[in-house]
């Protein structure tokens, strides 16, 4: 199903069902958001949020639009664009579909990173983000240095010791979160839940200055990943350099859950349902990272605008986690094929 | 007289009568050990208390500050900690053992996950806030989640293979976490009675806990104990246990049914404690070997041992304050985990 298009040395592969389905995915995103923008105290119907943001608005509406409530839709889909990339990265490298962010322990480790700034040191929010990015790569570095073993680091083994990183930071949260004033306590548990509840432009522009750099990054070495699906001996044989594509790639992979933690809190799910789901869509046997990113922002932004029109107010992250979540009990029941691991 | 096929050990190879006898002998040292940590878990806290005094104050009550403090705090929560440690390690194996699946633990079946929100309802809705009321919740909260995990992962034509079970309890889990925090973040007043709840801890239990799940724990650690020849045949196969006379439908269900009585009493007691049903069978496995006749009488003992010591690090360390249980437990837990993953002990998923 794929065809290659060629201008002088640069060759691209071109995948029309891939490319149909990162567009509509992108529409649904979009519209999402624009959704999402219009909803609030002062509801403002799609076709004026449109105009607001095309700079015809008056003024009153575009101060409303640009200012208060487009931060957090940019932030959603930004977060989700980086939720779902990075999914998709450690579910191909551990070649288990288990082995997403949030269970391998690198979302707890930012979360640990950022209530230790909430709970104990008590920063603003540049030193919270700080400390998110540095849990999220204490963490992956201190799980990737575990894993590493025999000049290689071995998927199954990176699962087993993230999974025991996650449960070891975990508890560490919940002690965090029992030492707290209730108040305190309770702001970091909201942003424990993931939310997009107050975001300004100084959560969102850090994201996208974040994700400038990661997502080229990413998808320049996401190619590699299918040949690194077909075993370590395989993809040496086929000339990948193994290790050292696997180290960028896990440096990016890590970069964006960071990032994507900083703004918006540890959002459970998207990262590990969107790559299965946009595989399914594309029907691609390999993973594929920008429609694994689409599907991830499309996701997010969807859950938000369903979090904002529930009777009470709930993060979005209680949105993803429940919808995640059915979604896999129905992946099971519905297939009866083994698992899909 | 039995038949001899079912005498017949279902292992592959004979071991010899020696190595039994060392089996049962580590069996008695292991108790041995739990006597001493008992012992320990008695007289060691906040104030240390002589192991003399201790066994004064045991036998006779007269009122005094030790007396009290043993009798009042320290005798429960050494009972419910072997109790829970017992129940745990149990459920772990027997888990494990079922679902054919080393990963298999009562947290990431969804089991913790549902006896949270369970209490949390309890705490969000009724406003309850007596830890016997959160002991009932956690119980049904828990047993319902490992039930529905179980049909979830066993449904359609493959049936319940580990891979779907590990599957449909993050699954359940996720939204049983989900659904948690949108009701404990509806008021900081659910979210003050949930927190605590949350992070596992023996202490603040009093004996009337213990009275009404020790039943329960105990009928399902006989449960387990008499499942351990079926589950050696079925370790086989289906086919070589239904020709040694194990019947596997039934050993699953029993199976199933001990294990949702084992962990939902032990959540309900002392709230979630990870890690201590994934690493005990774990350690049994990788010392004696699957044998499930030894593998669940040693988890059995050893998982108190754990719990009771990682309790009694918890009032050492952080005197006079405590650490909870749970976080101690996690935080020794993973590392040996995590040691034992690299040395390439942990078996295949």
């Amino acid at each position: 199903m794929s065809r290659v298009v060629r201008a002088g040395a640069l060759s691209v592969r071109w995948e029309p069902r891939a490319a149909a389905v990162g567009v509509a995915l992108l529409a649904v995103g979009l519209a999402a958001a624009v959704f999402v923008v219009g909803t609030g105290d002062f509801p403002i119907p799609a076709p004026e949020v449109v105009r607001a943001l095309a700079g015809q608005g008056d003024q009153a509406t575009t101060f409303i639009v640009t200012e208060l409530r487009l931060p957090r839709a940019v932030a959603g889909l930004l977060a989700g664009l980086a939720l779902g990339i990075s999914g998709a990265i450690f579910q191909s490298m551990s070649r288990n579909p288990l082995g997403s962010p949030d269970l391998i322990g690198f979302t707890t480790g930012a979360s640990t990173g950022a209530l230790l700034q909430i709970l104990v040191l008590g920063g603003g929010a540049a030193s919270i983000a700080a400390g998110s990015v540095s849990g999220a790569v204490c963490t992956a570095a201190a799980v990737y240095a575990l894993s590493y073993r025999g000049g290689g680091v071995n998927g199954h083994r990176l699962v087993l010791i993230g999974v025991g990183a996650a449960a070891m930071l975990e508890a560490g949260n919940s002690y965090l979160i029992t030492r707290a004033e209730l108040r305190d306590a309770y702001e970091a548990a909201f942003w424990l839940t993931g939310s997009l509840n107050n975001r300004g432009w100084e959560h969102a522009v850090p994201l996208a200055l974040a994700l400038a750099v990661l997502v080229p990054l990413a998808l320049a070495y996401g190619g590699r990943l299918k040949m690194g699906e077909l075993g370590d001996d395989a993809a040496q044989a086929l000339g990948v350099p193994v290790q050292r594509s696997r180290a960028i790639l896990v440096a990016a992979g890590v970069g964006l859950i960071a990032a994507a933690t900083t703004a918006v809190g540890p959002v459970p799910f998207v990262a590990l349902a969107a790559p299965q789901l946009a595989r399914r869509l594309t029907r691609r046997t390999g993973p594929h990272l920008l429609s694994a990113g689409l599907m991830g922002a499309a996701l997010l932004a969807v859950s938000d605008l369903i979090s904002l029109k529930l009777p009470a107010a709930v993060p979005v992250g209680v949105v993803t986690g429940t919808l995640g979540g059915l979604y896999l009990v129905w992946l099971l029941t519905t297939t009866g094929r083994k698992g899909t691991t | 007289m039995s038949t001899p096929v079912r005498e017949a050990p279902p292992r592959k190879e004979p071991v010899s009568a020696t190595a039994a006898a060392g089996r049962a002998g580590g069996l008695l040292v292991l108790a041995g050990v739990l006597v001493l940590t008992m012992a320990a878990s008695l007289a060691i806290g906040a104030e240390s208390i002589p192991l003399d005094r201790v066994v004064a104050g045991l036998l006779h009550p007269d009122g005094s500050r030790e007396a009290l403090i043993i009798q009042d705090l320290r005798v429960p929560r050494t009972l419910l900690g072997v109790a829970v440690g017992a129940a745990l390690g149990l459920a772990g194996a027997l888990m494990q053992a079922l679902t054919r699946n080393p990963m298999a633990e009562p947290g990431l079946l969804g089991v913790n996950g549902g006896a949270a929100f369970a209490v949390v309802l309890v705490i969000g809705f009724l406003d309850a806030r007596t830890s016997l009321v959160y002991v009932w919740a956690a119980f049904a909260g828990a047993a319902g989640a490992a039930l529905l995990v179980y049909a979830v992962g066993s449904y359609g034509r493959a049936g319940a293979t580990p891979s779907r079970l590990v599957l449909a309890g993050a699954a359940l889990n996720a939204v049983f976490s989900a659904l948690t925090a949108g009701v404990m973040l509806l008021d900081p007043r659910n979210f003050d009675g949930f927190r605590f709840w949350q992070v596992g801890s023996l202490s603040g239990r009093d004996l009337e806990v213990f009275a009404q799940l020790g039943p329960f724990m105990l009928g399902g650690a006989v449960l387990a104990l008499l499942l351990a020849r079926p589950l050696n045949a079925l370790a086989l196969g289906e086919e070589a246990g239904r020709a040694l006379g194990v019947n596997p439908g039934r050993t699953r269900v029993l199976g199933a049914l001990a294990i949702v009585v084992l962990c939902g009493s032990a959540t309900a007691a002392v709230g979630p404690i990870w890690f201590l049903g994934l690493a005990v069978p774990f350690m049994v496995r990788s010392a004696i070997g699957p044998d499930q006749r030894w593998v669940l009488p040693y988890s059995l003992l050893l998982a108190p041992v754990l719990l009771l010591a990682a309790d009694i690090a918890g009032r050492v360390l952080a005197r006079p304050g405590e650490l909870e249980t749970g976080i101690v437990t996690a935080f020794v837990g993973a590392p040996v985990f995590i040691w034992m993953v690299r040395r390439g002990k942990a078996p295949k998923l």
